[in-house]
């Protein structure tokens, strides 16, 4: 009984891990101090100077200003689109299964499936989306509604996704508390406010933390949707960090834009994380 | 027995608005629907269009459906290899996922390590880890093992980066289960490992299902590494030959759709079968925390 020998069943997990994740990530952070280009098997240590070429680099300030536009509004959409839905959808009815799984399909599809789909629909002449809204626009081709062409191709996406997560943080609540502030003489929206939003706390944070980190290192939608441009409006740090390293083969500037994105998430995840566990001890 | 038990509290003139109501509820439920499966119904109509229909307005429907679509990508691309391609990739790596996650997951459930909190920690940090940040080391490594444009790239990396999910889902279950049924086992002179896979394993057909789907969906669906490790149709997945779709002059547009349902129906079966299990296995974050 003594000897169990727990550390075998967790060692392959762990090896894989550190060869596939880790090592990569020291790896990466060592190739951002280096100029070097595949092609002509160059490498050179330069230190900080990729770092310094960033800062001055005005595309990189355009990409992480698109990284940040996308996220910020397409995780707000999907968090107040979602809500709506699960606060609709948080009760008993005929179906539910089946709509679940209708709900389920647009997170199942792949990325890059849903992106081809999108297009088509974005079509300025025979598109499904011009010739519903009675409308000319060119969605994909003009600097102002590419980006957000691509954040609604994402909240369609996720949404459902959201809202399930949601509608299980709300099952979680007791019914009782409803019952007794409407006993109470508790309105509707001061329900919602009160005990509502409070009790669904976690579920928010958990929802904001996932989806948040997901938007941040979106790639298939944009690559596959807009592929950056048009004159790079849509351009976000994933999808310039690819371009640099397998387009232009600079592996170690490329790598020093990874490690933006690996810092950036970084934090993010740092901040929900503490945010979750103050939430736990109160 | 809850809907009855509201439809009595009513008085008969209520009856009519709590009708009006559920009217209402249900038009809100569709609208839900069409939503979600607009796309997809849309692109279904696309892909039985002929050419000729595609860029007729209004573009609703189609008079004359046909199988033109399907039948081209099947003989002028490998689309059968690719799909062979997918399946085996993420049949793979649903396998090697369960089987190193099933085993980190016990261990981290019922025997005694240290460190425990830390390592899970650890395997959950994982993945937050964004992709872009380790394709190009990776991308080195693979080259440099000869790796290139084959499966088993795809597979071991897949694999590593599913494993989070694993040992998460799984862990939470065999936790479940309780101790004795294992400890007992071991009175009875089992080792560990035999505990684990006479006792636990048959216990956790469900969880094991669940985890199953989530893995194989993530890695059919998975775009950034297939387009970076795999060149050819020796390897290449749907959803890097969907993205880079062929088109010589312009894009195939009822080609793209038509590849597009074919590689979304086994997406629709599995989550129409399992609906339940999926939500499930994604809420089990979200309210355990």
């Amino acid at each position: 009984m003594k000897r169990e020998g727990g550390n075998r069943f967790v060692l392959p997990a762990l090896a894989l891990l550190s060869v596939i994740t880790i090592y990569p990530i020291l790896y990466v952070i060592y190739l951002s101090a280096h100029r070097k280009l595949l092609i002509f098997n160059i490498s050179r240590f330069i230190g900080f100077e990729n770092y310094q070429f960033l800062l001055r680099d005005d595309r990189f300030w355009n990409a992480l200003k698109n990284t940040f536009y996308f996220t910020g509004v397409s995780v707000s959409l999907e968090l107040f689109l979602g809500l709506c839905i699960a606060i609709l959808l948080n009760r008993p009815f005929r179906g539910k299964g089946l709509a679940r799984a209708v709900m389920l399909i647009p997170w199942a599809i792949p990325t890059v499936v849903s992106a081809r789909m999108w297009e088509w629909m974005y079509n300025t002449d025979f598109g499904l989306l011009n010739y519903l809204l009675g409308i000319k626009i060119n969605w994909l081709g003009s600097p102002f509604w590419a980006l957000n062409a691509a954040i609604f191709m994402d909240v369609w996406k996720t949404t459902p996704f959201v809202a399930i997560l949601l509608i299980a943080g709300l099952q979680v609540i007791p019914g009782e508390l409803y019952q007794a502030a409407r006993v109470d003489g508790a309105g509707s929206w001061q329900i919602f406010r009160k005990i509502t939003m409070p009790l669904l706390r976690p579920a928010i944070l958990i929802v904001l933390l996932f989806r948040t980190l997901d938007a941040f290192r979106v790639f298939d939608a944009i690559y596959v949707l807009t592929g950056g441009g048009p004159a790079n409006t849509t351009e976000t740090l994933s999808v310039y960090a690819y371009k640099v390293l397998f387009q232009t083969l600079q592996f170690g500037y490329g790598s020093t834009l990874s490690v933006v994105v690996f810092l950036c998430v970084g934090i993010m995840s740092i901040v929900y994380i503490n945010l979750l566990s103050r939430d736990r001890r109160i | 027995m809850c809907g009855d038990y509201e439809y009595c509290l009513y008085k008969p003139s209520e009856q009519g608005q709590a009708n009006m109501r559920r009217a209402g509820f249900y038009i809100l439920l569709l609208l839900v629907c069409i939503y979600c499966a607009g796309p997809l119904i849309w692109q279904f109509i696309t892909s039985l269009k002929p050419d000729s229909e595609l860029t007729k307005i209004p573009p609703l429907f189609t008079g004359s459906p046909t199988m033109i679509h399907y039948l081209s990508i099947f003989k002028g691309h490998p689309f059968l290899r690719i799909i062979l391609n997918s399946a085996v990739v993420a049949s793979s790596t649903t396998l090697f996922s369960l089987m190193i996650g099933s085993l980190c997951a016990f261990g981290l459930a019922k025997l005694r390590i240290r460190y425990k909190a830390l390592i899970l920690g650890f395997i959950l940090s994982v993945s937050m880890f964004p992709p872009i940040a380790t394709v190009s080391p990776l991308y080195i490594i693979i080259r440099a093992l000869d790796l290139r444009d084959t499966w088993w790239a795809l597979i071991i990396t897949y694999t590593t980066f599913s494993l989070p999910l694993s040992v998460w889902i799984l862990t939470n279950f065999f936790k479940e289960i309780p101790d004795e049924i294992y400890l007992s086992s071991r009175v009875d002179g089992c080792t560990p490992f035999q505990a684990f896979y006479r006792i636990i394993l048959p216990l956790s057909a469900p969880a094991f299902l669940t985890t199953a789907i989530l893995v194989f969906i993530f890695s059919w669906n998975e775009f950034l590494f297939a387009l970076t490790f795999t060149s050819t149709t020796a390897s290449r997945t749907i959803p890097v030959a969907v993205a880079l779709f062929p088109g010589l002059h312009e894009i195939p547009w009822g080609d793209i759709a038509a590849a597009s349902i074919i590689v979304t129906i086994p997406l629709v079966v599995l989550v129409l079968v399992f609906q339940r299990r999926i939500t499930e296995g994604l809420t089990s974050g979200a309210v355990k925390g």
